[in-house]
């Protein structure tokens, strides 16, 4: 089962990723791990937090223009290599990766086209997959 | 829908009707202003038209036009042609490019404009008895009293509230149940907006009618805007010197503003030559009053662009209509060479159904070269956790932009309520070579 993880425009501009932040420690919401992706005037943050909803909503309301995806998390033994074996078996069965970064607790989050086959390769080499 | 019209005789009139109508009020028009404004006193002399024997309406080519710098050069009052004891108000512009321009009205100033407005909204079916929130602004600026006494002639029930406020206009809109919004487009979208997130059903309001106006619009706006609010949305065109709203307004055919041509004599020129252009070709219009005596004005240049219809309307009215202004002269932008309305610019971006109808226009000089940017807000609607769909969706604007216009113009992605939301007219371009800032 995919998590879900919450997407968030932000300009390049200072200041906004302290807003995003500020706005979650107020609804008491715990922010798990990110990424950002940026373009020339703006990026995307993706954020794994502990209250999807609460914080979409929060976020909404102080003007953010907000997007919730699936993401499969997977958690990683902190040891060589093993990034690689995740790696392997996605490419071995030919599933391109879109995205993905590493959050608290040595877990990967990870978006790729086929979700739902990806997700059941991993378990069938013995990944455990987190649901939240 | 049955024809009906307030004043039948002068709104159906032949042509010919209009035109004897026409030559006998201008002459009396140029009589007043010879006797009582010294400017155009010499503007008749220097040009040897004589107001006492004039006959043809074609003689007033010959006049000079009257331009905002003459009016801003006899500012505050020499362009009075009566003294004050007959005139009852008087408003003026905002002046933010130089002096205001001033202008005056008599009482029977006051009584032809609410009668013109009257008759105007009498021709979109609206009637007696409707309500009518007017939240154009009340006060120096002839929107808000222009409409006010146009309502109250017609026996609608006007609601001043003005503009502003926008969470007091949803609420008076709900409890007094008003049947139509006047205000300017821009103001209609962010009441449009705010409503939105109030979680008001526009559909369940009395709300029919909108009368959008002081601002060029584009018909792609026309549609949001009735989306919107579940409206029908008319156009209504006017400018304080000629007389303020209701110069000219749309029947409900909403095929071109009809201009209230017992009242108003108009002209399309060449903007460059001044010289008149033929036919129906696209001109910058200039109006003469014909029956306004506290301040008329005698070919009044507007700077906007129109062209003129002189076909019978399917409404019944004969009265020329005008099209939908382009844009004024001056608001447009020359980039690199290339002329750019921003209505251009408008209408791409309208047709693209995601984008939401806020969005700046910004022009700026680097490097000596003209750049175009235009700004407009990532809504939910086009925003996932994939960075390229944000791409390709920039691009394909940019893309639209160029095959409509003609020249690279930048998409900038900017987080909603970034554009500032209009209560009153729109600032829809930010010139930096101008040192404006956005």
């Amino acid at each position: 089962m995919p998590i879900k993880q919450l997407t968030v425009f932000l300009e390049n501009k200072l200041g906004r990723l302290a807003e995003v932040t500020r706005i979650l420690k107020k609804e008491n919401v715990n922010l798990q791990g990110f990424s950002t992706t940026e373009a020339r005037d703006y990026g995307i943050l993706r954020l794994v937090v502990s209250d999807v909803e609460k914080s979409r909503a929060a976020l909404k309301k102080a003007g953010f223009t907000t997007h919730v995806a699936d993401a499969i998390c997977i958690r990683v033994e902190d040891r060589p290599g093993e990034l690689l074996n995740v790696l392997d078996t996605l490419s071995d069965a030919k599933i391109n990766i879109d995205y993905i970064y590493v959050i608290a607790g040595t877990r990967v989050v990870l978006s790729v086209p086929e979700l739902d086959r990806a997700e059941k390769l991993l378990i069938e080499k013995g990944f455990f997959i987190c649901r939240d | 829908m049955a024809l009906e019209f307030l004043n039948e005789s002068i709104e159906t009139a032949d042509r010919k009707i209009i035109e004897d109508i026409q030559t006998e009020r201008l002459r009396n028009t140029l009589v007043n202003v010879y006797e009582n404004v010294l400017f155009y006193k010499k503007r008749l002399d220097d040009c040897g038209v004589d107001p006492y024997n004039f006959k043809d309406i074609g003689e007033l080519q010959k006049i000079p036009f009257t331009t905002k710098e003459d009016l801003r050069l006899n500012y505050p009052f020499h362009m009075l042609a009566r003294p004050f004891g007959e005139i009852v108000r008087i408003h003026s512009s905002s002046g933010t490019t130089g002096n205001p321009t001033v202008v005056a009205y008599t009482g029977r100033d006051i009584e032809m404009w609410g009668s013109v407005i009257a008759r105007q909204l009498f021709s979109l079916n609206l009637r007696r008895g409707d309500i009518f929130q007017n939240s154009y602004g009340y006060g120096l600026f002839t929107g808000g009293l222009g409409l006010h006494y146009g309502i109250e002639k017609l026996g609608g029930v006007a609601i001043p509230v003005s503009g502003g406020n926008t969470e007091r206009q949803i609420k008076i809109m709900q409890d007094f149940l008003s049947d139509v919004l006047c205000c300017t487009p821009s103001y209609a979208l962010h009441i449009a907006e705010v409503g939105k997130e109030l979680g008001v059903d526009f559909s369940g309001l009395s709300l029919k009618a909108g009368i959008f106006g002081a601002e060029p619009w584009t018909n792609q706006i026309r549609k949001e805007i009735e989306k919107r609010l579940k409206i029908s949305a008319y156009d209504i065109y006017g400018l304080s010197e000629v007389i303020g709203p209701g110069v000219s307004c749309e029947c409900y055919c909403k095929k071109g503003l009809h201009v209230a041509e017992d009242n108003f004599i108009v002209e399309t020129i060449d903007p460059k030559t001044g010289k008149n252009v033929p036919g129906s070709e696209t001109g910058e219009l200039v109006f003469t009053t014909i029956t306004k005596e506290g301040m008329p004005v005698i070919r009044y240049r507007t700077k906007d662009l129109s062209n003129l219809v002189y076909d019978k309307c399917e409404c019944g009215r004969t009265h020329v209509r005008m099209a939908k202004p382009i844009g004024r002269s001056d608001d447009m932008l020359i980039i690199r060479g290339v002329n750019v309305f921003p209505s251009q610019i408008e209408e791409v971006l309208m047709n693209v159904k995601e984008i939401e109808p806020h969005y700046l226009i910004v022009v700026e000089k680097r490097n000596f070269l003209d750049f175009i940017e235009v700004w407009v807000e990532v809504s939910e609607n086009i925003f996932s956790e994939k960075m390229n769909a944000l791409e390709i969706f920039e691009s394909s604007i940019e893309h639209k932009l160029y095959s409509a216009i003609g020249i690279n113009i930048d998409v900038k992605l900017k987080e909603p309520k970034t554009i500032k939301r209009s209560e009153g007219k729109a600032r829809r371009v930010v010139d930096m070579r101008k040192g404006e800032k956005p």
